[in-house]
């Protein structure tokens, strides 16, 4: 009798569950992983590319990254789900930090972004007629408040933030990996081959640059002035070679 | 006729204005105060229509500290100045608010600082400012005055000389004045005049 209570966004089952939001969430776990780390200087972030194809214009705009997103300045995000519904919620970020830029002159807080956008995200999951977006976001912005920060959202709203945190594909096992994994005071260098290590036990297949994308939040030492970089495939294959080269190593012995 | 001045100074600001109600030719009363704090750091000077100066302040602060109770953390004196100047440029073209204003406020890290806004929305950031007949005799002396590393007695020696300026030479000058500080301690009345 599922069906019931499975066909409305918004209508409780009777055992209390919102069976629309926990499919989103679903929709999640077959997307590619996304996991970022907090760190000293900055935060990284990395994931895995689902669709590879020798025939795929890695040129072409709008394939180039699938996962990495600019939001502002001072922040930017890594999704995993349904893209098509990612770019919509990217694109009301990206309005909704002009608009208080607009208004104050000044950037707009990590916090206060995501909380706007799990206000809309939320809203799908209470008023009728359309489904929830399938998506979660990693986000890694620098505000003068708080310094670093990472949040993570699903798609019922609920967000927090994280010192390191995984979602999409696998999440749970990279999640747990993450705790062995993570050490309080690492830099950003440390961080990557670490982000590296944890999404390499996460993938089936051996890492490859067609199929990781990494980016990382830092601040310039001299200006202040935040930094989004996201690694091209000669800055990343080292990385990649050093993951699989000790994961190579773990297997044999 | 109201009358306002600011002087930044070294980790402070400065701000007087003068105290006088009035309605047409009529004063009303002398101890008006027309510094209105903003929140612990920082004032509003407002000149003009009575009736739109309290409107405008009480709708601008309460929103203010509607985004520090939705955010846990207030806004700097920069982003209040130009939030203000944001809706009073809405303002203009719907149903304006003829009223000038004097911001001035002290943030942590960043120190003082004094914006001038007008009731055209034009925003500028100033070391010393002011409205009002009164600014015209005052400023020209505050410019042969001012320096960064200004200290609060020097400031309100300057304030003062300003003051007695104005009551020599303004036909309608203003009988009373109150001088206020913002600096790292909050808001504080220094002097009346």
């Amino acid at each position: 009798m599922a069906r019931r209570y499975d066909s409305r966004t918004t209508i409780f089952s009777p055992e209390g569950r919102l069976y629309q939001v926990e499919y989103a969430m679903e929709a999640i776990s077959n997307a590619g992983a996304a996991i970022g780390m907090l760190c000293t200087d900055g935060v990284v972030l990395v994931a895995e590319k689902k669709i590879t194809s020798k025939l795929l214009d890695s040129k072409a705009v709008g394939v180039r990254r699938e996962k990495m997103y600019k939001l502002d300045d001072h922040l930017a995000c890594a999704v995993a789900g349904i893209t098509a519904d990612a770019n919509i919620l990217i694109n009301t970020c990206r309005a909704t930090a002009q608009r208080y830029y607009f208004a104050y002159q000044e950037p707009m807080p990590v916090e206060q972004l995501v909380r706007a956008l799990c206000d809309t995200k939320q809203g799908y999951t209470q008023f009728g007629g359309q489904r929830p977006f399938g998506v979660s976001l990693l986000y890694a912005g620098w505000d003068e408040h708080y310094g670093f920060q990472l949040y993570q959202s699903d798609p019922s709203g609920n967000y927090g933030g994280w010192k390191a945190v995984a979602i999409g594909g696998g999440h749970a096992a990279a999640q747990n990996l993450l705790k062995t994994e993570y050490k309080e005071d690492t830099p950003v260098s440390g961080g990557i081959p670490a982000l590296i290590k944890v999404l390499s036990k996460s993938m089936d297949s051996s890492l490859t640059s067609d199929k990781v994308e990494l980016a990382t939040v830092t601040r310039d030492a001299a200006t202040g002035k935040v930094i989004f970089k996201v690694y091209e495939s000669a800055e990343l294959q080292p990385y990649l070679d050093a993951a699989n080269a000790e994961k190579e190593a773990a297997a044999s012995s | 006729m109201d009358f306002f001045m600011g002087i930044k100074g070294k980790d402070f600001v400065l701000v007087c204005a003068d105290t006088s109600a009035v309605h047409s030719i009529i004063s009303i009363k002398q101890d008006e105060d027309k510094i209105i704090p903003v929140d612990t750091h920082k004032v509003f000077c407002i000149a003009g229509e009575a009736g739109d100066r309290v409107q405008f302040s009480e709708y601008i602060i309460a929103n203010i500290k509607l985004y520090s109770l939705r955010n846990e953390t207030g806004l700097s004196t920069k982003s209040v100045a130009h939030y203000t100047r944001g809706e009073l440029a809405t303002a203009l073209r719907k149903s304006p608010y003829h009223c000038n204003l004097l911001v001035a406020g002290f943030d942590e890290g960043m120190g003082p600082s004094l914006y001038w806004l007008d009731y055209l929305a034009t925003l500028h950031k100033v070391n010393t400012g002011g409205t009002g007949y009164g600014s015209y005799f005052a400023l020209s002396l505050f410019d042969k005055m001012w320096h960064p590393d200004l200290s609060e007695d020097e400031a309100v020696a300057m304030m003062e000389a300003g003051i007695a300026e104005i009551k020599k030479r303004l036909v309608v000058a203003p009988p009373h004045y109150i001088i206020k500080v913002v600096d790292k301690n909050g808001v504080r009345e220094v002097k009346k005049v």
